[in-house]
């Protein structure tokens, strides 16, 4: 749900302690008493998370618009069968916003991985003092609020006073033409076109979330023994065999939970697309989750049946990657079972 | 070259690149910092100027007084603060009773409960916004921040419980049987011996809980209506809206929205870097 559900994964290791049969205590049977401890964290969890869910799919099933959701007297909502979900697959937004989806998320994970593993390598041939230094530093990228970071990115691309237009000028002019076809950049606007608004979002994105890669990978690295380097250093073994033969063989379970995250946060990013791209009237922009938005809260004629579809759709497509997540984890946890 | 120059050479080059890595992670914040104490002059030019000289604090005490929109930042900062403050501590304590049943006890449908977080946790909270919305409307906390209180609530537990049952786990149970044998009663027991071991475990969830809801957008954006009721990451992205132009304002509105995040976070850093991913190695 958030950025930090994956921390979760911190210390996991510890087992519970069983007891049994304990009867000391208070009045309360011992078989009872985790149960008392449950019930109010479960009736959060149901009510808040699990009915919604119940509702988000019966609602896509329904003609939900403002009649049916003010606060006195709501009109009873029509059941209209598949048709959200006909005009959900019928729509060239959908096509679009599929688009957008999986390419961002496929190219965000890619760099974010990519990027987050060097850096972490990086960070574990660092000495203590630059390693440290390194890491505060990209705590900040990652400490910074998801609308913060859009604003900031929206400025650092601003077409007149932004820093990147500044640098992209100072380019060659040969280069720069040779490159891009063009040598002035002043002016440049970066959130018009599709293209370079997602290019900006994958900048932006990549640079909130590498860090917690790089941090995850460090802590993995370090969890190796170092025999292990010395043994394939004596067999001559170079730095990308090592990598591919030991680094990456021990440290595979940490990446497919890194990967599953990043698809999961990526796929359904929002706050960051919805401030760069200025709200949803820029409909070519859509992603599935910024579309769902649209039509359920966008208009003045909400319709909140044709959201939940919409939702429904990026749900599934997310649990089926979940249950990848779920099984590595109940594989690695022994805690769990 | 000699084995000792070639070594030195490449840390020099390692070095290099742990610059280069640090400058583009910070850079962003900095310029976010710069803007913010820089005078319109200086924030509106082609050229690069590096350091806001003399730095102004106009942008700062205009969001301060004018405000942001038209209320002062202090309203909407108060606002999150209020929402996040509330949703940690109502979580907390559920949280707390829900990992010690977990870390503590085995019990029938222990592994679906933990299950359970796992799956609802995935689920994203963009879908749950509809449902959410009407129920909230339905049940009078629309344009409340009661409303996002509760709501904020169930979108830390899972994560909360999740996070927290390694800290009771790791509490040695001797200590409880020890007191248990000094004839406390179970509520003693988790309230003058589990409680204060636990404690900075809980402190730790909570300033997870807290980042969480205070950058929450969503839900904010959808559920608050009222602008005396925007939280920061509303108030922000109605500025953008409202002045898009005013970069010194913006930046100071998310400077003053980072600040808070920034120290916490550095405050549990250490307890990140150690523990985070402990677990999914050892697999």
């Amino acid at each position: 749900m958030t950025q930090t559900s994956t921390l979760a994964r911190g210390g996991a290791g510890t087992s519970a302690p069983t007891r049994r049969g304990r009867t000391r205590g208070s009045g309360l049977s011992p078989k009872i008493v985790p149960y008392v401890l449950l019930l109010p964290g479960l009736l959060v969890i149901a009510v808040l998370l699990l009915y919604p869910m119940y509702q988000m799919v019966e609602m896509s099933f329904h003609k939900v618009g403002l009649r049916q959701i003010k606060a006195i007297n709501p009109a009873p909502a029509d059941f209209v069968g598949l048709d959200n979900y006909n005009s959900v697959l019928g729509s060239p937004l959908f096509w679009s916003s599929l688009r957008n989806t999986v390419v961002f998320a496929a190219v965000t994970v890619a760099l974010t991985l990519v990027l987050g593993t060097l850096v972490g390598l990086l960070l574990n041939r660092l000495g203590r003092k630059m390693s440290t230094f390194v890491v505060v530093g990209i705590m900040a990228a990652w400490a910074t609020p998801p609308t913060a970071q859009a604003v900031v990115w929206k400025w650092l691309f601003d077409s007149d006073s932004g820093v990147v237009n500044w640098l992209l000028n100072l380019l060659p002019d040969g280069l720069s033409r040779l490159l891009f076809g063009r040598s002035d950049w002043t002016g440049q606007p970066w959130f018009n076109d599709t293209y370079t608004l997602y290019f900006v979002l994958i900048v932006a994105v990549v640079w909130a979330s590498f860090p917690f890669i790089a941090v995850s990978v460090l802590a993995g690295l370090k969890s190796i023994p170092s025999e292990l380097y010395e043994a394939a250093k004596m067999d001559g073994s170079g730095a990308v065999t090592t990598f591919r033969r030991i680094t990456f063989p021990l440290l595979k379970p940490v990446f497919s939970v890194l990967v599953v995250l990043s698809i999961i946060w990526d796929f359904k990013v929002f706050t960051q697309l919805y401030l760069l791209a200025g709200g949803t009237t820029n409909r070519d922009a859509f992603n599935l989750s910024l579309w769902s938005y649209a039509e359920a809260f966008g208009g003045s004629a909400p319709k909140l049946g044709l959201g939940a579809a919409i939702a429904v759709v990026l749900t599934v497509i997310l649990l089926l990657i979940t249950l990848v997540y779920v099984r590595q984890i109940v594989k690695t946890e022994d805690d769990i079972r | 070259m000699n084995p000792l120059a070639r070594r030195k050479l490449v840390q020099i080059a390692l070095n290099a690149a742990g610059i280069a890595v640090f400058l583009f992670a910070v850079f962003p914040v900095y310029w976010m910092v710069a803007t913010a104490f820089k005078p319109n002059d200086q924030i509106f030019t082609t050229s690069f100027i590096p350091f806001p000289s003399p730095p102004s604090l106009d942008h700062v005490e205009r969001v301060f007084t004018k405000g942001v929109g038209d209320l002062p930042i202090w309203q909407y900062l108060l606002n999150s603060t209020i929402v996040a403050l509330s949703a940690v501590v109502l979580g907390a304590v559920f949280a707390l009773l829900a990992a010690t049943a977990v870390a503590r006890f085995r019990f029938r449908f222990r592994t679906s409960f933990l299950i359970l977080l796992l799956i609802v946790q995935m689920v994203p909270a963009e879908a749950l916004l509809i449902p959410l919305f009407t129920m909230v409307k339905r049940i009078g906390l629309y344009d409340q921040l009661l409303g996002l209180i509760v709501i904020n609530v169930g979108l830390t537990l899972p994560f909360s419980v999740w996070m927290l049952r390694t800290f009771v786990a790791a509490v040695p149970k001797e200590l409880e049987e020890a007191s248990w044998i000094d004839g406390a009663g179970r509520f003693t027991t988790f309230w003058r011996v589990l409680f204060p071991l636990v404690a900075p475990g809980l402190v730790a969830t909570s300033i997870f809980a807290f980042i969480t809801t205070w950058n929450e957008f969503v839900f904010a954006l959808t559920l608050i209506n009222d602008q005396g009721k925007y939280t920061m990451p509303v108030a922000l992205n109605y500025f953008v809206g409202q002045r898009s132009t005013d970069w010194g304002g913006i930046m100071a509105a998310s400077t003053l929205m980072t600040i808070p995040v920034l120290v916490f976070f550095l405050l549990v850093q250490r307890r990140m870097v150690s523990g985070l991913v402990a677990g999914a190695v050892k697999g």
